[in-house]
């Protein structure tokens, strides 16, 4: 015990102070940081623009947040809840490959669905186009046109984000126990009364927690409303910043919004409690579920495919056509690079840091590590929005205290902390360090502290335990914390397009640029390359699923 | 030989403070700015670099990068935005002879920090097939209670409706103004979505009978490769507003030097070369614009949409009423 846990008397008192800790507060501090420094706004100045807003726009901006996350909310669960349900519950031809393609529209970023969207349904896109020409009425014609209101921005985001309500509730129906179904049939209950009266309340946690999950991305989201033209809180931060110039007002937002993601993190924290307190290991579900064929097998598998022909098919499908017709791949190649360089080694960074803090956890059961911990965890919940504000004000403060003491050495000023991808790396770390976190969690505590006790003995230091041990053996889950790391990294548009350092593109933000100048087709090439590597980590996590 | 021997060291010793370097902060399309960069290069062997990215996202960089920015030339497509980095105080008096004679007064800044150098309108376009012109007649003739429901705008977010307004309020006042924006939101066909060619493009399929847009949209559509583009401009036409007084409102697209700029001279060259007739007639026709310099031609095509008088106001007018425009619009509830 001496050689992994400190011998303590209290379990809240200091332990000895060495690298692992050290950095692990640093790292909860780096996620604190912007949290503080947009919440010190509310006490401190205010702002020319904060009574304007207040008068005019704040309820504006609560009122079409709220309806959003609403209509998501309901999208989410009219996709996932469904096709979850289907897929656990019945065989039939092509379940298996269902239940991953179901996943697919994950590797989309809400926003490339919205510009690809918009140009499929534009006045002369390919379908109104079509109808046209057959003399379709104009009442079929008109919503399609309609696509850029707030109601399409809740249609795109539901079809991205529902996977994570398939994800969640399926794995809570397949987790729930066949014996209490049977006693439901033999006590005289139809099919129908047990999933009403069973089946559904058993999974409510499930799914509740992928629908929080899928509202908080939905207020973090920014390309989307910003496109369609929906004023949420996103979008009023960044035009307050830098249409107004008001940084102050557009921190007060941010605090505002920040509230809403703080109810909404203590929900989820609740429902997903109450998960684990559901599950109980009897005879599997897997067992009970019914072969069906025919008919019936038909409508299930058209039921599945709705999501996911509308969610991936179709876009990936033009952004195929418009990306190998229009595009000249040669002007992409240096963003590309850009792209992978910048996600390959934030990505790094962010991992070897969650190594660091989860071995902390490991090595040092204090009871405050934890608390540590889940503060860090937080940041996944921060809308990039929110994360780049509270990061770019203290970092050009601190930039005028370094050109101010530089001075007298006759160095130039410059934008040492703001203006540099160290900025953006740092947003990154705050926002993604949860995944990674989590990954290597898993990972972690499937290796026996044995394996570590025996590591000391022979005479291996803590780093060498975690660097010459650990890592080999949980190579599978720091390669996931990695890959997924790099996706999301590559999917981020809000704070990249904030923090990136000048005349430095990325894909996402080339995509958003191009979009936002009216070139839809020419946006398809970087998009594209966005969802491709955005499959790897679905097709992963379908099998890492597949597994438990 | 000894004459040569001397000509040629003053060549090398003079060639590498001729052939100096001008960095470039554009918010104009590298591909509608870099064809006449490159032929300045060929012609003065000064190198340009170009930055582009979002007007108020490279006034930020050029404030926060202060007496370290690398920019000496700060272009944008819009003259509220040039005002508000004249507010910023990074900008500096252009003292050229050449700009100040070519480029009309009321396109240059009237502190000579900075200056037009493309020039666009925002008229009015209709339906041929439902308006009569003759029912058209002024901006603020928009509110009426005639066009309920029939008129498509982009968001208020966007500067050029923001400069609009701003020219709105420098000719009526802020209350006539207000009741004046109220009056056309009422008048929407639907919320404000998408850019300028949207709303002409809802124009042509019947969402809307009116569209409030710049002309070089509808320059784009006229020149579109595909046929469904085509279409639409085949079913609008133009109206010139406001011609019995102050003309149509204009903005223009437009350059400064930053306070810190380390390369003056060869930025100054650079916008001297911009506004020769050559470059002149090119720079706007590239993206369906009017030249600033009224000797240079106007295309064809911007010639074909015919000729009109537009507003005489000094466009710093529309930076100095920019926040309040802005406000302004806000309360109309203009989304």
């Amino acid at each position: 015990m001496a050689i992994i846990g400190q011998p303590t008397k209290s379990r809240w008192s200091l332990p000895r102070p060495n690298g692992f800790l050290i950095l692990t507060t640093l790292a909860a501090l780096c996620v604190a940081l912007p949290i503080s420094v947009v919440l010190s706004f509310i006490i401190s100045g205010q702002s020319d623009a904060w009574a304007h807003l207040r008068d005019t726009l704040l309820f504006r901006y609560a009122a079409n947040s709220f309806l959003l996350s609403g209509l998501v909310a309901f999208g989410v669960i009219v996709l996932g809840v469904p096709a979850a349900w289907i897929i656990s519950f019945y065989r039939f031809r092509g379940r298996r490959i269902l239940s991953f393609l179901l996943l697919l529209p994950m590797a989309y970023p809400a926003y490339i669905l919205a510009y690809t969207y918009t140009g499929v349904l534009d006045y002369a896109g390919p379908v109104l186009t079509w109808m046209r020409a057959i003399n379709a009425p104009t009442y079929l014609m008109e919503p399609l046109l309609q696509i850029r209101s707030l109601p399409g921005a809740a249609i795109m985001l539901s079809l991205v984000l529902y996977p994570y309500v398939y994800l969640l509730s399926r794995a809570a129906f397949l987790d729930q126990s066949a014996n209490l179904m049977e006693a439901g049939y033999s006590l005289g209950q139809s099919r129908f009364q047990v999933l009403r009266r069973i089946v559904i309340p058993m999974a409510r946690p499930a799914i509740a927690a992928g629908t929080l999950l899928a509202v908080m991305e939905t207020l973090a989201d920014y390309g989307t409303v910003q496109f369609f033209g929906v004023q949420t809180f996103t979008t009023g931060i960044v035009r307050t910043y830098y249409g107004f110039g008001d940084t102050a007002g557009a921190a007060q937002l941010s605090s505002v919004l920040l509230g809403f993601v703080a109810l909404l993190v203590i929900f989820e924290r609740l429902s997903r409690n109450r998960v684990q307190y559901y599950s109980d290991r009897l005879r599997k579900l897997e067992q009970a579920s019914v072969e069906i064929t025919g008919l019936r097998a038909l409508i299930a598998q058209g039921l599945c495919l709705i999501p996911i022909f509308f969610g991936f098919v179709i876009p990936s499908g033009l952004l195929f056509y418009w990306a190998l017709f229009y595009s000249e791949i040669q002007s992409f190649w240096h963003i590309t690079l850009n792209s992978f360089m910048l996600a390959g080694g934030s990505s790094i960074v962010i991992v070897g840091v969650a190594l660091i803090i989860v071995y902390a956890n490991r090595l040092y059961p204090a009871r405050w590590l934890p608390h540590l911990t889940l503060l860090i965890g937080l940041g996944y919940a921060l809308p990039g929005v929110v994360v780049a504000i509270g990061i770019l004000i203290p970092f050009g403060n601190i930039d005028g205290w370094i050109s101010g003491a530089l001075k007298t050495f006759g160095v130039e000023p410059s934008l040492w902390l703001s203006g540099s991808l160290f900025a953006l790396v740092f947003a990154y770390l705050v926002r993604f360090l949860a995944v990674a976190n989590g990954n290597i969690f898993s990972g972690l505590s499937r290796i026996r502290p044995s394996l570590d006790h025996s590591g000391r003995l022979l005479g291996l230091s803590q780093s060498g335990v975690l660097a010459r041990i650990h890592v080999p053996l949980m190579r599978g889950s720091v390669l996931t914390a990695l890959l997924v790391c790099f996706v999301d990294i590559l999917k981020e548009l809000p704070a990249t397009l904030i923090l990136r350092p000048f005349d430095f593109n990325t894909l996402a933000v080339k995509a958003y640029e191009l979009a936002d100048d009216e070139r839809l087709i020419d946006a398809a090439l970087p998009s594209l390359l966005i969802v491709i590597v955005g499959i790897l980590p679905v097709i992963w996590l379908n099998r890492s699923v597949g597994k438990e | 030989m000894r004459q040569f021997l001397v000509i040629a060291l003053a060549v090398v010793v003079a060639c590498p403070a001729l052939a100096g370097e001008v960095n470039v902060y554009s918010a104009r399309k590298d591909a509608l700015i870099m064809p006449l960069l490159e032929q300045f290069t060929e012609e003065t062997g000064i190198d340009v670099n170009l930055i582009t990215g979002k007007a108020d996202a490279l006034l930020s960089r050029i404030s926060a990068e202060g007496a370290a920015t690398p920019a000496d030339i700060y272009i944008t497509v819009d003259a509220g935005r040039l005002h508000r980095a004249k507010q910023a105080g990074v900008l500096q008096p252009i003292n050229s002879k050449t700009l100040k004679a070519k480029i009309p007064s009321r396109l240059r800044d009237p502190d000579d920090l900075w200056v037009g150098l493309t020039l666009r309108a925002r008229p009015i376009f209709y339906a041929k097939d439902r308006v009569d012109p003759s029912r058209l007649s002024t901006y603020e003739a928009l509110s009426q209670d005639q066009w309920r429901g029939k008129i498509c705008v982009r968001s208020s977010n966007n500067i050029y409706n923001q400069s609009l307004v701003a020219s709105m309020i420098e000719a009526d006042g802020i209350s006539a103004t207000e009741n004046w924006a109220r009056g056309l939101v009422n008048n929407f066909a639907r919320k404000p979505t998408g850019g300028d060619t949207d709303q002409l493009r809802a124009v042509a399929s019947g969402q809307c009978d009116l569209a409030i847009a710049n002309t070089y949209y509808f320059g784009r559509l006229l020149e579109a490769t595909n046929q469904a583009d085509k279409d639409v401009a085949d079913k609008l036409a133009v109206f010139w507003p406001n011609q019995d007084a102050r003309g149509t409102h204009v903005n223009v697209s437009g350059a400064a030097v930053t306070k810190y700029a380390k390369n003056r001279d060869e930025a100054i060259m650079l916008l001297e070369f911009m506004v020769s007739d050559e470059a002149q007639a090119y720079y706007a026709e590239i993206n369906h614009e009017f030249p600033v310099v009224p000797s240079s031609t106007i295309s064809p095509l911007m010639l074909s949409l015919g000729r009109f008088r537009s507003d005489d106001l000094n466009l710093s007018v529309l930076g100095v009423h920019n926040t309040e425009a802005v406000k302004l619009m806000d309360r109309a509830g203009w989304q």
